[in-house]
């Protein structure tokens, strides 16, 4: 068990020898250069945000009562059929493991989301920290110049570090592709100059005067990290300006291809933990032409970033997962559109060594009456989760003392070997 | 269309000027605080009671307390706490010149006049009791249960009488604002979510966490039982929310009474039970008349339950501090009768004293512990450890979000802003307050708990627009008036320090920035001098302000 209280004697070590000093120097990232199963695993969430129906997608039933307009298509995975609004990822599902079967019991937009980003129910008392939290919380990189957790993201509050604490809240960038916002001092250098030199006064008198107080502001000084970072060269992963225009092209100019193209960037700068959002499946009205839309948005995207990964050799040492909060009804409305539906819903994973052209649980087509039956080999939220951190090199068991007290482990759930290339590795890890 | 353009800039420019016109001149103010305290109940007896106590505790602990906090300082932490920013330099003058006895308990009694003070606390108090979710569409009107409590505050209304309208209102969520309490509970099947209301009741009154309890016992307190979770729920049973409003249903439609009824996890609702409205301590406190709601309601504020006094001395006590008595602020241990606390001392006061929060707000304020420095006259981690534990030293606490924002928002001013500025300064600070603390990040309903920084805060701050542009030298900012108005140099940069840290610079930071308004790039070098334009200055202002507004000393409570 580990407990969240910080060691006040080292913070306070700290200050007697190094009072406040921001500049700190550049460093290089060795692990960022290797490749293959050399490389540290890093993770890919493409967000689906609103609640991507899984009929229009993963999980289509044509000509069915549920199926609605859809339309499937063959795969390069034999037997598996998707919808044909995915036509590129049609090709690349030979590097994923389709689920069809994930389970919630959280059909609310913010209860869904929280659910599906913890792998626990909302609580009114406790804040669980996400998966991006866990991992950027397990996996310290001295050598890391940039946020550890990077949210690709124009809106929506960010993930958040829950009872781990602020530090470890995703750090969202709003313009994928346009830098980062608040990032350049805009002014010369010789004013900056000016400014820390206040500063750095200010600082130093501020914990003189409190004496060892001080060790409570020292222990929260991010200032260092953020001027860091304005410097660090690694921010160049924000930008897009070397990529190739056909790959810019490919990835779809677009906020969320733009977005997985600097996702892919990051990851490759060293960052293990991004996460892309795209808004807009929350289709209660027109649920198909919706999924129509949001298809020509992420087919391109996915399937380029799976390629350009595989193509770099980093496929192997990441893990992609496209999920959503929920899925929707298998019931179409009266409006054309499909509700909230967390009974049954599809997410893929794909890199970091889950299986590849497989395809786990399936679905009833017919209309469910009453509660949703349980689908064909159930995935938990959970259950996946736990086998992410275990492939991250980090052990979901592991029990953390809250804030108020209570141990909680970072998943409850063991992970399972049947999602893995090689179940071997559960063990071996 | 580009005269009409040209026109309206115009009219916003002349409005510009006007305001500049009224805020230019001198700094000194009318604020003028009551003569005497006889307005305000004495309260010297019980704040003197309750520092016996920490004198006595201190004494028991050996524990050497913190020097006495200068009351400059202490003018940043009042105005930090009542009214979410820092002091204007209008205000620090008047304080400063204000040399009557008793200066802090006056100025005291005339900030919870304010109406900063009503709306600001209206606003921390809405968080306790409906979160900062955005609730049902139309049923729920946040604005008007903000508005209400504000009203409640400007008329020192009792806390009791408060509770007990939130729990029972009845009638429409505009017309009976508290109703809204109960309408936020309202799930999209139309049904009131019993279990939330039960929850949030007892974490807001009553100061304890027992939501776990609505699956199964509490697992590390024997005292909370599923049962009672579930018994407290039923007192919400006969709640209904109509376009109506809010009001209360004892028979159903075929007349049988409505009952509350559980349904266990993945059962049938055939399986049903029936649960009776219960509590689980001293059934005698509920009265037998009256509707559920309102029984409920007598039980919880009733003059011997010493959880509702605890529980809101505990909250009041986070908010003057920006660090609850017992942390979380929403789950305490039980009163124990054999170990009387500073909780225990409040409560009875404020029970003596008409239940007002401003009973609570004064003594607190003039307690030993608010009355101390944050600096640790320790010399080990282990010294200021103990130091802290005992309140013996003021809290170092991390300004929240909207303490951030009011501050460099007052801080770029030197008048206070206030309900009689200018409706465009008024907007402007509205909407850098909504802006920021969105991107800033919004703690939410657990402000009171310890938050770290994090990067994208801090570059915020440093980068941002807000930073930018209220330390511009520009039309109607701050610091252009001080650097129009101030005689010297010297005086500019007081004036700079005192609005944004509420202090003076000490000798090495007047020399510092005395250098660069001077054009001495090094301080000890004073050959090396290069008289500045006026262009050359203004960007010397802006960045001493930049510097202060990104200080530890501006982000910290101290």
């Amino acid at each position: 068990m580990e407990s969240l209280n910080l060691n006040r004697r080292h913070l306070l070590q700290g200050l007697t020898t190094a009072a406040v000093s921001f500049c700190l120097p550049a460093m290089s990232s060795r692990a960022a250069q290797r490749r293959g199963a050399e490389r540290p695993r890093s993770l890919i969430v493409l967000w689906m945000n609103g609640g991507m129906s899984q009929l229009e997608t993963w999980d289509p039933h044509p000509g069915t009562p549920s199926g609605g307009e859809v339309t499937d298509i063959a795969t390069t995975t034999p037997g598996a059929r998707i919808s044909s609004l995915m036509p590129q990822m049609a090709e690349q599902l030979h590097e994923c493991l389709l689920i069809r079967s994930l389970t919630s019991k959280e059909g609310d937009h913010e209860a869904g989301a929280a659910f599906v980003r913890t792998g626990y129910r909302p609580e009114p008392t406790l804040k669980y920290p996400t998966l991006g939290a866990i991992i950027a919380h397990e996996l310290p990189q001295p050598d890391l110049q940039l946020p550890p957790y990077v949210v690709l993201t124009p809106r929506i509050p960010v993930p958040e570090g829950g009872y781990l604490g602020n530090a470890w809240n995703g750090f969202r960038v709003f313009e994928p592709g346009s830098g980062v916002s608040n990032l350049n001092a805009g002014v010369s250098d010789a004013r900056q100059t000016r400014r820390l030199e206040g500063l750095d006064l200010l600082s130093r008198q501020f914990v003189q005067r409190q004496g060892v107080a001080a060790g409570d502001v020292l222990q929260q000084d991010t200032m260092g990290r953020a001027l860091q970072m304005m410097k660090s060269e690694q921010r160049r992963a924000f930008q897009l300006e070397q990529e190739p225009a056909a790959l810019q092209a490919a990835y779809g100019h677009t906020e969320f291809g733009r977005g997985c193209l600097v996702a892919r960037r990051l990851v490759e700068t060293g960052v293990r933990v991004v996460e892309v959002m795209l808004p807009g499946f929350d289709t209660h009205i027109a649920n198909h032409e919706g999924h129509m839309t949001q298809c020509r948005i992420l087919d391109p995207a996915m399937a380029t970033l799976l390629s350009d990964l595989r193509q770099r050799d980093l496929l192997q040492s990441t893990i992609v997962l496209c999920i959503s909060e929920f899925g929707r009804t298998p019931r179409i409305n009266p409006a054309g559109g499909r509700d909230h539906w967390p009974g049954w819903f599809s997410c893929v994973v794909a890199g970091g060594g889950f299986r590849k052209a497989a395809v786990i649980g399936a679905t009833p087509a017919e209309l469910p009456t009453g509660e949703p039956p349980v689908p064909e080999q159930p995935v938990s939220i959970p259950e996946l989760y736990a086998t992410i951190l275990t492939l991250m090199g980090i052990d979901g068991r592991k029990e953390i003392i809250t804030p108020i007290g209570r141990p909680i482990r970072f998943v409850d759930a063991e992970p399972t070997g049947v999602l893995l290339t090689d179940p071997s590795l559960i063990k071996s890890i | 269309m580009v005269r009409l353009a040209h026109l309206f800039s115009l009219t916003v420019l002349a409005l510009l000027v006007t305001v500049a016109l009224r805020s230019a001149g001198s700094v000194t103010s009318s604020l003028r605080p009551p003569d005497n305290l006889t307005e305000f109940p004495d309260l010297s007896q019980p704040v003197a009671r309750l520092n016996t106590w920490f004198q006595n505790r201190w004494q028991d602990e050996q524990v050497v307390p913190a020097g006495p906090v200068d009351e400059l300082t202490l003018f940043r932490r009042l105005s930090l706490a009542l009214f979410g920013a820092v002091p204007s330099l209008e205000e620090i003058r008047a304080f400063e010149q204000d040399q009557q006895p008793n200066r802090p308990q006056r100025w005291l009694t005339m900030m919870l006049k304010d109406s900063r003070f009503s709306n600001y606390f209206a606003d921390r108090l809405a968080r306790s009791l409906v979160g900062v979710e955005q609730g049902p569409f139309i049923i729920f009107r946040r604005d008007r249960l903000r508005d209400w409590l504000a009203e409640q505050l400007q008329q020192d209304a009792s806390w009791s009488q408060m509770t007990r309208e939130l729990i029972a209102a009845e009638g429409l969520w505009t017309d009976r604002p508290a109703a809204n309490f109960i309408t936020i509970a309202r799930m999209e099947n139309e049904e009131l979510d019993e279990n939330k209301l039960a929850g949030r009741t007892v974490r807001t009154f009553l100061g304890q966490r027992m939501d776990c309890a609505q699956c199964h016992d509490h697992p590390f307190d024997e005292h909370w039982k599923q049962r009672d979770f579930e018994g407290l729920a039923a007192w919400y049973c006969q709640a209904d929310v109509s376009l109506a409003g809010v009001s209360d249903s004892p028979l159903d439609k075929q007349r049988q009474p409505v009952v509350y009824q559980v349904t266990p996890p993945g059962r049938e609702t055939d399986d049903a039970r029936v649960v009776p409205p219960s509590v689980p301590f001293h059934q005698e406190w509920v009265p037998e008349s009256g509707s559920l709601r309102q029984r409920l309601a007598n039980w919880i504020t009733h003059p011997e339950n010493q959880r509702f006094e605890r529980a809101i001395a505990n909250r009041i006590w986070g908010l003057m501090f920006g660090r609850p008595w017992h942390t979380p602020v929403d789950d305490l241990p039980h009163p124990d009768p054999d170990a009387e606390d500073a909780l225990d001392i409040l409560g009875q006061e404020f029970r003596q004293h008409g239940e007002r929060l401003s009973v609570l707000i004064f003594m607190i304020a003039m307690s030993e512990p608010f009355q101390r420095s944050s600096a640790s006259s320790g010399e080990s981690d282990g010294d200021y450890r103990r130091q802290a534990e005992a309140w013996a030293v003021f809290p170092l606490v991390r300004l929240r979000p909207e303490q951030v924002i009011g501050s460099l928002f007052q801080a770029g001013r030197i008048r206070r802003v206030h309900q009689d500025s200018h409706p465009l300064i008024r907007l402007q600070k509205l909407t850098f307050e909504n802006d920021f603390v969105q991107e800033y990040g919004d703690a939410g309903e657990d402000e009171l708990t310890p938050q770290a920084g994090t990067i994208s805060q801090t570059l915020l701050k440093m980068n941002g627009r807000f930073s930018r542009e209220l330390s511009k030298v520009d039309l109607l900012t701050g610091p252009s008036e001080i650097l129009n108005l101030s005689p010297d140099d010297r005086s500019l940069i007081d004036n700079a320090f005192l609005m944004c840290l509420t202090r003076r610079p000490s000798a090495d930071e007047q020399n510092v920035f005395l250098n660069q308004l001077q054009g001495m790039h090094h301080p000890h070098n004073s050959t090396d001098v290069a008289p500045l334009t006026n262009q050359q200055r203004a960007e010397v202002v802006e960045d001493l302000f930049w510097a202060l507004f990104n200080s530890p000393e501006f982000a910290w409570n101290h």
